[in-house]
């Protein structure tokens, strides 16, 4: 699709969103206030102003050194049909600047052809919203690769989805759907009120697609994170009350569950800061540094891709415009998906700054889940 | 003392143990061990402590449990909940003396 084209399509699907009376919305991103949280360098700003004993590097410095590549992440852009509180990515429906063109697409595919990681992850925004979606699963499905799709659930009930849980199913592509929580409270609290009602109905679409009903091939995750400036539980402890809870009351199943702490970023850097949290919190993150959560960061052996084809070590830093250091990066523009090369991938230096803290408190935090 | 209650004796807690280590040993691992994974989940036992904490009327384990439930994952209104079963036994146990009045005024009046 031409850059032409796809403004056109997005039109079309922005035009959509704003009919939505369905969708719930919590707030509205930092980019349509004009706040000036909208800018990754004010939150940097933001962090570094807070007093901390301690620094990132100072804990973690020496022993967070790249693994081989596992997982390739592709962020499709910021549009989104939900504005959640938490919201490190500032996602959605007014974010149809950041998304990624055919010809950057084009790039990704080639370099998911050559790559050894086994696992394509496709996240957002939404990412089912952007119209080469289905394109882009199919064509790592053809690679033979993995797929995951990070999926908010609520965008599955759109119109314009209707059958991509069976399309998704009969590719064996892992959704990985976001839910704060098994009850109502705390997942209205953050993602707007009718959000849980309306996840409850995607989850039961997904269970009648074949998903979470113990066939490999169409594995259900389930991710969690806590309504508040607070860490997230023990994953282990808390599946089984997941797994009881959603069962009987709802009549719905799932294969695992993982559960992340919130990141100082974007929307949830801004609720911290409005709800006076925000030193409490990054505190918190802090004095619960665990080295243990070092071994399984995903930062180590994954590859984060922005809309735009630049180069990350994970979606946040790819949120704060935190490029990837790669030994022979002297391209202007910063390392593109163009130039990927493993050889010189393994010999990074992993990206850190305060945010870090996040992956890193209590049982630590992952795209993966909890690490230690 | 200006006040009797200060916050920061939560987070200084394990000073306590400074003038009797082998006690303060004892009961921080007696502690820990009674809130970990067991017949009943560290989240139930986190809100049956925010309960207690609400009949004992302790500011600290209120400011602590309420945290902690949070973090284990239980909503205001589960909490809310917790806290009531402690309000329904306090009161029901105030109540449940009126029968013990109810024998001595029978016994003592015509």
């Amino acid at each position: 699709m031409r850059p032409a084209a796809l403004l056109l399509r997005l039109g079309e699907i922005s035009g959509e969103l704003a009919q939505d009376r369905e969708t719930p919305r919590a707030t509205q991103s930092l980019q349509r206030r004009a706040a000036l949280l909208a800018s990754p360098q004010e939150q940097l700003r933001l962090l570094r102003a807070v007093l901390l004993h301690t620094e990132f590097d100072a804990l973690a410095g020496s022993a967070l050194k790249p693994a081989p590549l596992e997982i390739f992440q592709v962020n499709l852009g910021k549009l989104c049909n939900m504005t959640c509180r938490h919201c490190h990515v500032d996602a959605g429906p007014d974010r149809t600047d950041e998304m990624m063109d055919d010809a950057t697409l084009d790039l990704v595919v080639d370099a998911i052809r050559r790559t050894g990681a086994h696992t394509v992850d496709i996240t957002g925004g939404a990412p089912e919203l952007h119209p080469s979606f289905r394109k882009l699963v199919q064509a790592a499905v053809d690679a033979g690769k993995q797929v995951m799709d990070r999926c908010n659930l609520t965008v599955l009930l759109l119109p314009r989805n209707a059958g991509l849980a069976d399309w998704l199913a009969e590719r064996n592509v892992e959704i990985v759907a976001s839910l704060p929580h098994w009850r109502r409270p705390n997942t209205d609290a953050q993602r707007g009120d009718g959000a849980f009602e309306r996840s409850i109905r995607a989850l039961r679409l997904l269970n009648a697609a074949g998903y979470g009903k113990g066939d490999p091939g169409r594995r259900l995750t389930l991710v969690s994170n806590p309504a508040g400036a607070f860490l997230g539980a023990s994953q282990a402890s808390v599946e089984r009350e997941w797994r009881e809870g959603l069962q009987r009351n709802f009549g719905v199943t799932f294969n695992r569950l993982f559960v992340l702490n919130n990141m100082p970023i974007a929307r949830f850097l801004e609720w911290l800061q409005a709800s006076g949290n925000l030193e409490s919190y990054m505190q918190r993150l802090v004095n619960a540094y665990n080295p243990a959560a070092i071994a399984g960061l995903m930062c180590r052996n994954t590859l984060s891709v922005g809309w735009d084809g630049r180069l990350y070590d994970c979606d946040f830093n790819q949120m704060l415009e935190l490029e990837i250091d790669l030994p022979e990066s002297g391209r202007k523009g910063g390392p593109h998906i163009r130039d990927f090369e493993e050889g010189s991938w393994m010999r990074r230096r992993i990206v850190t700054a305060r945010h870090c803290f996040g992956c890193t408190a209590g049982a630590g935090s992952s795209c993966g889940g909890q690490t230690a | 003392m200006e006040t009797y209650y200060k916050s920061q004796h939560l987070a200084d807690f394990p000073k306590i143990s400074e003038s009797s280590p082998e006690l303060g040993k004892k009961f921080f691992d007696y502690y820990g061990a009674v809130f970990a994974d067991g017949a009943l989940t560290a989240r139930e036992k986190s809100l049956i402590a925010l309960a207690v904490a609400h009949a004992v009327q302790c500011p600290y384990c209120i400011d602590a449990y309420t945290q902690d439930c949070q973090q284990k994952g239980a909503d205001l209104e589960q909490m809310t909940e917790a806290v009531h079963v402690a309000v329904a036994i306090r009161g029901g146990s105030s109540l449940v003396h009126g029968l013990q009045m109810r024998e001595h005024a029978k016994k003592l009046g015509m």
